[in-house]
């Protein structure tokens, strides 16, 4: 019998299995940040354990990092917390990222640009979103703190090995619909914890012409599903993507390193505990409406009714009461008076490409406030050289620094209450981006259409008004 | 880690599916740079309005769910993100055990490196304990060891517990010593079996 590349990836890093036990898995790179760190540094220093692997080990500040001024910092406790990451790094011994750094970003959209992420690894993170760098074909998930700690010190895991789920999607893409799209559709459809105990590895046509960004965003949504992690098997456009990044293996190190990576994807012949085939010609722009990333519709559809039992009455009621919607309500009649493009969802060189090639000659719609916070510094570097700064700019746009930003509002940016934001990230629960802010998660090219226009249109048939005219 | 073996406790009902980590601890309370002190935070937006007081209808804030050590709650518990803040604040607060027909992965594992059982019952079950445990004072006994949950007057339910898992909280173990044992095994996987590239 065959083998998945979850497989084969978890067999690989096996260092003990023993009856009655979790495998003792090795983890070949753990990525850190400042807010699920530092309790794990004191618990080292408590018990005067060491960093075992400093070189598996790398660290940037994201989530408290403020996107203008980022140097002056009000909030005290965040400043401590950034303070706490820079001494720990140092005694350590550990790679840091900071504000000074070109490098500086989020966690995982830095990872893979600096070649960090490679394929075949096993990556943690106290961060739920470090399914992103499965992209690469990796086995990587999000960790407590309490498992920060234990991989500083030891480099392992005691993990349970979880059931593997094939998702298989054939077909083309409709106009317009994109990497964000189809994994919103996917949770839409099986709900919140279809995921719950897998891995899922995502392959069929769809995700194989996808590029490396289009991957990242599917899999950082897999824990969106439930999924700690998601992945899907390295080919071509992969390695390419890989070939002379900073981190990544040079020379004939990179071509010893790409005959292995070939050998991960998964035979013919393997079996999954589940397996799930959908058509993606069928999937539509989609825009959430809801309290949870399963709680969206296509953008050409009605806000359900209770009446139709796709969802928990109680669940529904309560969602629409704090969205301020009504059930039966057209998405396109939903009006925005905030546009967020950012997260290490939606924050990459290719999602600020699409979005600006959307903006030429446009000006954002009057009462709407949008903002682009590119995902590192680096991809803020690559834009500016491009121009796309002043697209952004030109139509209204904010250009901020990089960060976590209003993802989740730890820095100083939100969304006030009762407000509704057409946003890129990735969870749109209650107050996340600000009490009371009601997050609408959508792909880049929905966000712009929706900073144009002030509410979400059906990007298939949509046309921008014309420029110039008024 | 506090040892658990048989916990007997008053229960407090949640009947809400897919509870998030951002209910249960909000972001605003991420920045601490300590362990402890969360409980008073817990919920805080469900909890309390603007003001700072008690929302009356808030689960937590009714009478008969003051002092409880064990909730009961509805599917797909903790589901989010991996802040390991959420079972700081869940303890903080008082609860040592959680019982739902089902549990988001990372958040149970965060849940158990931390001395808080999470027990998966059938939503059946967990249907007639959120029944009972409306009643003001219902008590719950959970054994751990025999892998059993009862009351006084007639439930009694079998759940499943990994029996590493078990051990490590029935004996409140440190689990880093316990990986520190296998110190050969895991310099030898480094020799062998690295991958090839360095990073
Ligand atoms: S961008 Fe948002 S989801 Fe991603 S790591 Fe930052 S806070 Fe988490």
């Amino acid at each position: 019998m065959g083998k998945s590349i979850i497989e084969k990836i978890w067999e690989r890093h096996i260092v003990a299995a023993e009856e009655n036990k979790p495998d003792l898995l090795y983890i070949d790179l753990q990525f850190i940040h400042e807010v699920t760190s530092p309790q794990a540094f004191e618990g080292l220093r408590l018990k005067g354990r060491k960093v075992r692997r400093p070189d598996r080990t790398f660290a940037t500040m994201d989530h408290n990092v403020p996107t203008i001024n980022r140097y002056f910092i009000q909030d005290e406790i965040a400043q401590k917390q950034l303070s706490a990451l820079e001494q720990n790094c140092k005694e350590f011994g550990i790679r840091l990222a900071d504000l000074d750094s070109p490098e500086q970003g989020i966690v995982h959209v830095i990872g893979p640009e600096l070649g960090l992420t490679q394929p075949g690894m096993t990556i943690v993170c106290g961060d739920s979103h470090t399914s992103t760098h499965g992209a690469f074909g990796s086995i990587a998930f999000g960790i407590g703190t309490s498992e920060v700690e234990h991989v500083l010190a030891t480099q392992t895991l005691w993990q349970t090995k979880p059931k593997t789920l094939k998702l298989e999607v054939n077909g083309k893409l409709g106009k317009g619909v994109n990497a964000k799209d189809v994994i919103l559709y996917i949770i839409s459809k099986f709900g919140v914890d279809f995921g719950t105990g897998y891995i899922i590895e995502y392959c069929g046509e769809v995700f194989e012409n996808m590029s490396m960004e289009e991957r990242m965003t599917v899999c950082n949504m897999s824990i969106e599903g439930g999924a700690r992690a998601g992945l899907v098997a390295p080919d071509e456009t992969t390695f390419s993507y890989i070939k002379g990044r900073k981190y990544a293996p040079k020379g004939e190190e990179f071509e010893r390193a790409v005959e292995d990576w070939k050998s991960l994807a998964s035979d013919e012949d393997a079996v999954y505990d589940r397996e799930i085939v959908l058509d993606g010609s069928a999937i539509p722009p989609m825009v959430s409406w809801g309290t949870n990333p399963g709680m969206a519709s296509g953008v050409d559809a009605m806000i359900p009714r209770e009446s139709d039992g796709t969802f928990d009455p109680v669940e529904l009621k309560n969602a629409l009461q704090y969205m301020g919607l009504k059930e039966g309500q057209a998405i396109t009649d939903i009006e925005v008076q905030h546009v967020f493009i950012g997260s290490c969802t939606n924050s990459r060189i290719e999602d600020l490409r699409q979005a600006a090639s959307m903006l030429e000659g446009q000006k954002v719609h009057q009462g709407v406030r949008a903002m682009v916070v590119p995902g590192s510094q680096n991809v803020k570097k690559q834009a500016e050289e491009e121009g796309l700064d002043q697209i952004f700019k030109a139509a209204g746009f904010e250009w901020r620094d990089s960060g976590c930003s209003m993802c989740l509002g730890m820095n100083p940016d939100g969304v006030p209450a009762g407000e509704h934001c057409a946003s890129t990230s990735n969870r749109n629960f209650e107050g996340r981006q600000g009490a009371g802010a009601r997050t609408h998660l959508v792909s880049p090219a929905m966000a712009v259409a929706a900073a144009i226009t002030g509410k979400f249109v059906d990007i298939r048939t949509w046309e921008a008004p014309t420029v110039g005219a008024h | 880690m506090e040892p658990i073996k048989v916990f007997t406790g008053k229960t407090a009902v949640m009947d809400r599916k897919n509870v998030d980590t951002d209910q249960i601890i909000p972001k605003q309370f991420l920045k601490r740079i300590e362990r402890s002190g969360f409980g008073q935070f817990l919920f805080f937006n469900w909890r309390f309005d603007e003001e700072g007081n008690d929302r009356p209808d808030f689960e937590l804030n009714q009478e008969q769910n003051k002092g409880a050590s064990i909730l009961i709650a509805g599917e797909n518990f903790g589901c989010g993100s991996s802040r390991e803040h959420a079972p700081w604040a869940l303890l903080d607060y008082g609860f040592n055990i959680v019982i739902a027909p089902s549990f988001a992965d990372i958040f149970r594992n965060n849940c158990m490196k931390n001395g808080i059982v999470p027990i998966v019952l059938t939503e059946e079950q967990v249907a007639e304990l959120m029944k009972k445990g409306v009643e003001s004072g219902y008590e719950l006994t959970i054994d751990l060891p025999n892998q059993k949950v009862y009351d006084q007057s007639g439930f009694e339910a079998e759940f499943e517990f990994h029996p590493y898992w078990k051990e490590m909280l029935v004996n409140g173990w440190d689990e880093i010593s316990i990986t520190e044992q296998y110190e050969e095994q895991i310099k030898s996987y480094e020799q062998q079996k690295m991958p090839i590239s360095s990073i």
